[in-house]
C-alpha cells in the first residue's frame, strides 16, 4: 500500500472511530462498541517505564502511548502527557500538593498521589468568596509551590489603580519576587516541553486514525472546596458549620470552573472534557446533602459546558446507584457518565434516553484475571447494556497501572467482536 | 440517667456540636462527674454509630460525631483523679494503609466505627511497611488485621503483607480484612484475605463475627 493509500485510510479510520464514539455518546446505535483508552501508567508500564519515568521522561513516554494506543486500536484515546508528565515541573515549583515516586518518600514506581490536606482555613471563605482571584495568587499559589511563597508580596490589584498602578511596579523588583518570577517562566518553560511532545502525540496519533477522548480537566463544585481548598475533614465539617458560607463559595465555582474548562478545551481545538468526581458517591453523603451540596452546582456546571458545546465524560468514583435517579437530569444525549462500581445494568435502566455509559471491566479482574475471562465479562456488559447504543467500553476507573498486557488487549479486542 | 445527660446524648446524636459542646462544658463546672459525663458520650456515640449502619447518617455525622467526642473528651479526661476502670474492649484490631499508598480516609472511618463498636485499634497509619505490621501484630496480639488501601498498586501490597504474615508464623490465629478503592472478592483472593469489606459497617460486621462477645 502507497504512503498516501495507507493516510487516506487512516484518515478514513479516524472518521470511522470518531462516528462510532459520537453515536454512543449521542444514544445512537453505533456499528460496534467503541472504547476508549484511559489510564496514567499503564502505557509506561506497557513499554518497560516506571512511574518516574513516565514523569519525566517526555519522548519516551511518547513513544510508549503511541506503541500502546498502536496496538490496542481504542476508537479514541485520553492524552497520558497531560496526566502524569509533570515531575520536572513540580521540581521547579516544589510543588506541594503531590507525592510522586521517587520524591521524598515514594518508590520509583509507584503512582503520584494527592496528599489531603487544609489549604484554605474556615476563616478565609470571605476572603475567597469576595476575591477568589486574589486568594489564588496571594494565598493559595504559595501554600502549594514553595517556590511561589514571595507571590504573597504582589500588589492588591482590585484596590491599586492609577498611578499606584505604576507604583507597584516596585513589588516585581524585590529579590524575593524577582526569583519566584524567574522560577515561574522557568516552569512554564519546562511545561512548554512537555506541551511540544503533547502536541506531536496528538498529531501523530490523530494521523494514524486515533480521536482524543479528552481535551481537558475540570470539576465539580464540591469536589474543589473539598479536595483543593478545605480538605477531607475540614468540608466534612463544613456541612455543619459552615453550610452557608460553603454554599455561598460554590457559588462562585459554579461560574469560575466552566470558565476555565471552555477555556481549556477551546484551546485544544477539541469537544470533550474528562470531570473526575471525588465525593458524589453513595456513602459519604447522604441523599439530602447531595442534592444540596453537590449536584445543584454541578449540574450548573455540565450545562455550561453542554451549552458551550462541549461533551463532559463525567468520572462518577465508587458506587452511585442510589444517585441515578437524580444525576439523570441532564440534556440527552451530551453526556458520558463513566462508573465504577455503580451497577451498569441499574445505570442503564436509570439513564436510558438521556445519558451514555462508560465502564466498567473491574480493576480486580485486569490485574488478577485472565483475557478470557476480560473478555466474557467485556461481552456480558455489551449485552445487557449495549442495546440502542450508549454504552463505552472500559475499565472501571480506566486501565489500572498494574493490568496484564494480555488481559488489556482482551477487552479491546472484544469490543470489536460486540457488533450491533 | 439525669436529664442533662440525656439532653447531651440527644444532642451529640443529632449533631447539635455547639450545644452538646457548651452543655458538657457546664456540666463539667457544675461538679458533674466526667467519669459519667464520657459515659454519656459513648451512649451517644453508639446512637450515632447505628444512625450510620441504617443509612441516616454518612460520613460528615461520623466525622462532626468524632470531632465532638474529643472536644469534650479534652474539657473532661483532665479532670479524672484516677484511671477509670478501664472498659472491657470487644477485641483488638491492627489497621493500616499498605505500602505504597497514602490514602487514609476510608481507613480513618473504619478505625472510628471500630473504636465506638468497643474494639482496641492499634492504628499503624499510612505507607505501612510489612514489618511494622509484623512487629505490632507480635506485641499488640489481635484478632483481626485491616489492611487498606486505595490504589490499585494496593492489590499486590497487600499480598506481600499476606504472605509476610504467614511468614511469620502468625497467620493461624488471626483474621485479616482488607477493603478500600477498587478491592472486592478477587483481590481477596489474590491477596489471602479472609474478608474484603465495601465500607465501615462491613468492618464492624466481620469483627463481630470473628469476635464474639
Amino acid at each position: 500500500m502507497s504512503a498516501g493509500g495507507a493516510a487516506a485510510s487512516a484518515s478514513a479510520l479516524y472518521e470511522q472511530r470518531l462516528k462510532r464514539l459520537m453515536d454512543a455518546i449521542e444514544l445512537r446505535e453505533p456499528d460496534r462498541l467503541p472504547t476508549i483508552f484511559f489510564s496514567h501508567f499503564c502505557a509506561a508500564h506497557y513499554c518497560g517505564m516506571t512511574c518516574r519515568e513516565a514523569m519525566y521522561d517526555y519522548e519516551r513516554l511518547a513513544t510508549a502511548v503511541c506503541k500502546a494506543v498502536v496496538d490496542l486500536e481504542p476508537d479514541a484515546y485520553q492524552p497520558v502527557h497531560p496526566l502524569v508528565a509533570f515531575g520536572p515541573t513540580m521540581e521547579i515549583l516544589d510543588y506541594k500538593q503531590l507525592e510522586w515516586p521517587g520524591h521524598k518518600g515514594l518508590a520509583e514506581d509507584v503512582a503520584y498521589q494527592y496528599l489531603d490536606s487544609q489549604y484554605m482555613a474556615p476563616e478565609e471563605y470571605e476572603e475567597y468568596i469576595l476575591d477568589p482571584t486574589g486568594f489564588m495568587l496571594h494565598k493559595y499559589m504559595p501554600r502549594v509551590a514553595g517556590a511561589l511563597v514571595p507571590l504573597a508580596q504582589l500588589p492588591m490589584y482590585p484596590g491599586v489603580l492609577h498611578t499606584r498602578i505604576v507604583q507597584s511596579m516596585e513589588a516585581y523588583a524585590r529579590p524575593e519576587v524577582r526569583r519566584a518570577l524567574e522560577t515561574l517562566i522557568r516552569a512554564g518553560e519546562e511545561m512548554q516541553k512537555m506541551r511540544t511532545v503533547h502536541n506531536r502525540v496528538a498529531q501523530e496519533l490523530k494521523d494514524l486514525g486515533f480521536p482524543m477522548a479528552a481535551y481537558g480537566t475540570t470539576h465539580a463544585p464540591f469536589d474543589v472546596a473539598a479536595d483543593y481548598l478545605r480538605g477531607s475533614k475540614g468540608a466534612m465539617l463544613d456541612l455543619f458549620r459552615n453550610k452557608d458560607r460553603l454554599l455561598m463559595l460554590m457559588d462562585k465555582l459554579v461560574t469560575l470552573i466552566p470558565r476555565a474548562g471552555i477555556e481549556a478545551v477551546k484551546a485544544a481545538g477539541g469537544n470533550m472534557v474528562f470531570i473526575p468526581l471525588h465525593w458524589g458517591l453513595d456513602g459519604f453523603m447522604s441523599p439530602k446533602q447531595f442534592t444540596t451540596f453537590f449536584w445543584p452546582q454541578f449540574q450548573k456546571v455540565l450545562l455550561a459546558l453542554i451549552d458551550a458545546g462541549i461533551y463532559p465524560h463525567v468520572l462518577w468514583e465508587g458506587d452511585c446507584t442510589s444517585r441515578l435517579d437524580v444525576i439523570k437530569d441532564v440534556p440527552p444525549g451530551k453526556c458520558v457518565y463513566f462508573f465504577e462500581r455503580t451497577n451498569l445494568v441499574k445505570a442503564k435502566e436509570a439513564l436510558r434516553g438521556a445519558v451514555c455509559v462508560r465502564g466498567n471491566v473491574p480493576a480486580s479482574m485486569l490485574i488478577t484475571g485472565t483475557p478470557n475471562e476480560v473478555r466474557e465479562h467485556g461481552k456480558k456488559l455489551f449485552d445487557v447494556v449495549g442495546d440502542g447504543g450508549g454504552f463505552i467500553l472500559d475499565a472501571g476507573v480506566g486501565i489500572p497501572d498494574e493490568a496484564k498486557p494480555e488481559n488489556v488487549l482482551a477487552m479491546f479486542q472484544c469490543a470489536k467482536e460486540c457488533v450491533y | 440517667m439525669d436529664d442533662r445527660g440525656k439532653q447531651l446524648v440527644q444532642q451529640i446524636s443529632d449533631m447539635q456540636e455547639e450545644d452538646a459542646v457548651k452543655l458538657a462544658r457546664a456540666m463539667l463546672d457544675s461538679g458533674y462527674d466526667p467519669v459519667k459525663l464520657l459515659g454519656h458520650c459513648r451512649e451517644a456515640m453508639e446512637i450515632v454509630g447505628k444512625r450510620y449502619e441504617q443509612g441516616e447518617y454518612f460520613l460528615p455525622e461520623l466525622m462532626l460525631a468524632g470531632e465532638m467526642l474529643k472536644a469534650i473528651g479534652d474539657m473532661a479526661k483532665p479532670l479524672i483523679k484516677q484511671d477509670a476502670p478501664g472498659a472491657k474492649t470487644a477485641g483488638t484490631v491492627i489497621i493500616g494503609t499498605v505500602e505504597g499508598d497514602l490514602h487514609d480516609i476510608g481507613k480513618n472511618i473504619v478505625t472510628f466505627m471500630l473504636e465506638i463498636n468497643g474494639f482496641k485499634v492499634i492504628d499503624l497509619g499510612i505507607d505501612v511497611p510489612v514489618s511494622n505490621f509484623i512487629d505490632s501484630i507480635k506485641e499488640h496480639k489481635p484478632q483481626v488485621v485491616g489492611l487498606s488501601g486505595f490504589l490499585t498498586l494496593a492489590f499486590d501490597a497487600m499480598k506481600k503483607t499476606v504472605e509476610a504474615i504467614r511468614a511469620a508464623g502468625l497467620r493461624e490465629n488471626i483474621k485479616i480484612m482488607i477493603g478500600g478503592g477498587q478491592v472486592d472478592e478477587t483481590v481477596k483472593t489474590y491477596t489471602g484475605a479472609d474478608a474484603f469489606g465495601l465500607n465501615a459497617m462491613d468492618a464492624v460486621s466481620l469483627c463481630k463475627r470473628w469476635v464474639p462477645a
